[in-house]
């Protein structure tokens, strides 16, 4: 390519880049910590939390600066849908802390309910309190903590939780040991009949098979909401049907308006079919090279 | 064929710690997770092991040294594995119960379960470099080809393991397999026949 064009390709390319919110990314905090490096940016309204520069591989979380209150990542809505299955939980346990958007929601939402958030990175809990409007309570509590240690400890205490929520992230994906049978068992240790799962995956991603078959071989069947990200509903002693589900929805929708959340645009991705291969091999402990399942 | 199973059975020792090692950070991962402190605390314990287990092997050459000697501490090293495959997962249940801190949870079951086998693999660079060296003038030349073939062997064994090994088989599968080809080299060395290679 010669030169001129060459100049010309990458004014295209920048221009093209434009609506994607490249031009404005601006970066308002940088923090080190034992894992990684937690990015915050901003871009005009939106907020966000990310692990890689300019958010290259992903946001762990997004607020709307002017309206924080409004679900700025669409999984969000997915994950709180678990409340339709369980609209009164007494306990939550929310893996993985990001900017704390889910807590946040939740104790506002069911204020008298008992949350327990793992947090791995005390980095993530300084910038989600600094950046994101997270506070910690008396009934909301986050321990910093490996998810899969603090899950293991409180299965050692009989513990257990009426909703669990999966969403550990690092730059890339879950962490392979929070992907395996072994764990999910361990996190059904800590559920009791009645209480819900809700766990946060891609549907893009290369592990989508490999993670169907494994929750379905401890959860049995569940409930199966896919947008960019897809969010895995499962219940102990069986799924409520759609029609619960749907009247459930009613005790929440005027308190959902203030979040910019409508069950009409959760209701409608509710389904069980089995969309990828049972054949897939069930990730355990002793097999999980997930992250290289991930990138083939 | 002295020569060549002696620098067979120093390549596999090299690649056989450098596998074990990338196992034992799948093993420990479920206790105490995967963050670097916990890799961190496994390679101080293997470092720790092997330096020991130079001086031992160094120490263990002075006196009537053998390749069938070189062999009884290859089989010896994959044999101090083997408790793993049986007892790892409960030994490492009880190590993060009694041990809340996950660096020195790992320290510790790190050391209960790869401190022995590392310090007798340490032992085969040593020892194999005492059977190599025939005088002074040539014996940094040998030692040099030692350590080329044991450190090469530990680059292919971390290589082969994360990239591909665990994406084939099960840990304990490979661990199996190394364990086996461990206890087949040793073997072999045990059985050569005495005599020095007649160079």
């Amino acid at each position: 390519m010669n030169a001129p064009r060459l100049m010309r390709f990458l004014l295209l390319a920048l221009v093209a880049g434009m609506p994607f919110g490249l031009q404005a990314q601006e970066l308002i905090h940088s923090e080190k910590s034992l894992y990684r490096q937690v990015l915050v940016y901003e871009d005009g309204e939106t907020r966000c939390m990310c692990f890689t520069v300019r958010c290259s591989k992903g946001r762990q979380t997004c607020l709307y600066v002017k309206n924080p209150d409004q679900l700025a990542l669409g999984y969000s809505e997915l994950m709180l849908s678990s409340l339709y299955l369980e609209p009164n939980p007494k306990s939550i346990l929310i893996v993985g802390l990001g900017g704390g958007v889910l807590p946040r929601t939740l104790s506002q939402l069911v204020p008298d309910a008992k949350i327990d958030v793992v947090e791995i990175d005390p980095a993530v809990t300084r910038v989600a309190e600094k950046y994101f409007l997270f506070k910690q309570s008396p009934n909301l509590k986050v321990s910093e903590v490996d998810g899969r240690v603090f899950v293991k400890r409180a299965g050692r205490e009989k513990k257990t939780y009426d909703i669990i929520m999966l969403d550990a992230f690092d730059h890339e994906y879950i962490p392979e040991h929070l992907l395996t049978q072994e764990f999910l068992e361990e996190v059904k240790a800590l559920m009791h009949p009645g209480s819900v799962l809700a766990a946060n995956t891609f549907s893009g991603s290369g592990l989508y098979d490999y993670e169907s078959v494994t929750y379905q071989k401890v959860f049995g069947e569940f409930y199966n909401l896919k947008t960019a990200n897809r969010v895995i509903l499962a219940r102990i002693g069986g799924l409520p049907t759609l029609a619960q589900i749907t009247e459930n929805t009613s005790l929440f929708e005027s308190a959902l308006a203030k979040y910019r959340m409508t069950a009409d645009d959760v209701i409608p991705l509710f389904n069980k079919r089995v969309d990828w291969d049972p054949k897939a091999r069930v990730l355990t402990d002793q097999y999980s090279p997930a992250n290289l399942l991930n990138s083939r | 064929m002295y020569s060549i199973v002696l620098y067979l059975v120093a390549g596999w020792s090299g690649f056989f710690v450098m596998g074990v090692e990338l196992l034992g950070g799948r093993l420990l991962a479920p206790y105490f997770g995967s963050s670097i402190y916990v890799w961190g605390a496994l390679i101080t314990i293997f470092m720790l092991a092997l330096s020991i287990g130079y001086l031992a092997g160094g120490r263990l050459s002075i006196h009537s040294p053998s390749l069938k000697r070189l062999g009884i501490i290859l089989i010896l090293a994959a044999l101090t594995v083997s408790p793993m495959l049986l007892f790892g997962t409960g030994m490492l249940d009880s190590v993060s119960t009694a041990i809340e801190d996950p660096r020195f949870g790992s320290l510790i079951g790190s050391a209960v379960l790869f401190f022995i086998p590392t310090t007798i693999s340490g032992m085969v660079s040593p020892y194999a470099i005492r059977l190599l060296v025939d005088d002074r003038a040539t014996s940094g030349r040998n030692a040099g080809h030692l350590f080329f073939v044991s450190t090469f062997g530990s680059a292919a064994g971390t290589i082969l393991t994360s990239f591909y090994l665990v994406l084939w088989l099960e840990v304990n599968q490979i661990l199996i397999t190394m364990i086996v080809i461990s206890l087949a080299l040793g073997l072999t060395a045990c059985l050569i026949p005495k005599n020095r290679r007649d160079e």
